[in-house]
């Protein structure tokens, strides 16, 4: 299955889509990737979830710097365009770097795809309103920035189609799941430099020194 | 003909400056534009060596750079000094605790006959920001300073892990300009 089959970019509204959680949706996703597939995951619960997904060295768990997973995983993509790309975000965080959809639409990475979870709060702070529940529309949005295939995702089996149209790299692609107010099912252990070192080294990288190329 | 040229400097810095990135092969080059920063942004999107990126915002281009190094491919980051103010969040939380070798090059508004007051203020945070990071940072004054400042801090930055800004001078980008005033 393709991005390209219109059963999988929806035409469905935020206000008619399953609410669905969170950590299943990323063990969901986890139990798809199966070639060292780099996933990008956002500040806060987003990379909680990943991390309790089972602690992959191809993940990156995004500590800080609210706003940049997609351009981290942007980078990751454009570096090495044989590899798929995932990047996990949440409502709060997106909203702060709307611009980031922009920049994505403009390189056209054919290996990047972009799952947010939008919980409509900022849950980690106490589940203050975030304003995707006053009316933005997320997906609205990424079309409008040039994001053809961006779509509200239905239910699990449309978030697992969706996945596999990941994995079949004809991004880029946009897919916003509403969900829960659940707790995150784990805490990631913060030590920036072991998972960017980690990260690296599974990508068959050296995390030290003079490479690549022709520094002399 | 560019400014050094005529001033009697066999190469302008934006010449050096895409010699030495490619050199160092810094394929990756994002921005945010300037003025200052135009010839240097012109030659680089002429040359096919160069993944030009131009994103909306700095902190943008800082995240791409970051996501590029760690699957292996080199970048740097082009802005202006109220560009920078944009930064010590992504800065603070991503690159330094990361130990992430981003290059940064910066050309230095608010200092030196700028006309625009908001360049002024923010002009004034940029150093006291880079020093309180512990970010290595060096202005560039001299046409013959170019070479090796920006040789030796990108081999440092990646030798060390650690991020560089190099400061691009009214001294060195509009000295030679300034007759023409």
């Amino acid at each position: 299955m393709t991005i390209t089959d219109r059963r999988i970019i929806g035409t469905a509204g935020r206000d008619t889509v399953k609410i669905m959680n969170r950590a299943d949706l990323t063990r969901r996703l986890a139990s798809r990737l199966n070639n060292e597939e780099a996933v990008v995951g956002g500040i806060g619960n987003t990379h909680f979830d990943l991390w309790a997904s089972g602690q992959r060295a191809q993940n990156f768990y995004m500590l800080g710097s609210m706003g940049l997973a997609i351009p981290i995983a942007l980078g990751v993509s454009l570096a090495q365009p044989q590899r798929q790309v995932f990047a996990l975000e949440g409502d709060g965080s997106l909203l702060m770097q709307l611009g980031a959809l922009g920049t994505v639409a403009s390189v056209k990475p054919r290996n990047l795809a972009i799952f947010v979870w939008d919980n409509g709060a900022y849950q980690i702070t106490g589940a203050q309103p975030t304003l995707t529940a006053k009316g933005v529309d997320l997906v609205a949005i990424a079309r409008g920035a040039g994001l053809a295939s961006s779509t509200w995702i239905t239910d699990e089996a449309h978030f697992e189609a969706l996945v596999d149209a990941g994995l079949a790299g004809d991004g880029p692609l946009f897919a916003c799941a509403r969900t829960d107010n659940q707790a995150p099912e784990g805490v990631t252990e913060r030590d920036a430099v072991k998972i960017r070192s980690r990260f690296m080294e599974s990508l068959r990288l050296p995390t030290r020194g003079n490479e690549p190329g022709a520094v002399k | 003909m560019s400014a050094h040229v005529a001033a009697g400097f066999p190469e302008s810095w934006e010449e050096i400056v895409v010699r030495v990135l490619k050199t160092n092969a810094v394929r990756l080059v994002t921005y945010v534009p300037d003025k200052v920063l135009a010839p240097l942004i012109k030659r680089i999107h002429a040359d096919d060596y160069f993944t030009v990126i131009c994103p909306a915002r700095e902190e943008e281009a800082v995240g791409i750079v970051t996501g590029a190094y760690m699957a292996g491919m080199r970048g740097i980051v082009l802005m202006q000094t109220s560009g920078f103010a944009t930064l010590p969040n992504a800065l603070a939380s991503l690159v330094l605790p990361s130990r992430i070798p981003l290059l940064m090059m910066i050309s230095e508004r608010g200092t030196l006959g700028d006309f625009q007051l908001g360049q002024v203020m923010v002009c004034r945070t940029m150093r006291p920001i880079l020093d309180s990071m512990n970010i290595e940072n060096h202005a560039i004054e001299r046409p013959e300073d170019v070479e090796f400042i920006v040789e030796r801090m990108i081999r440092q930055a990646y030798a060390t892990q650690a991020a560089a800004a190099m400061i691009l001078s009214p001294l060195l980008t509009n000295r030679a300009r300034h007759g023409e005033r």
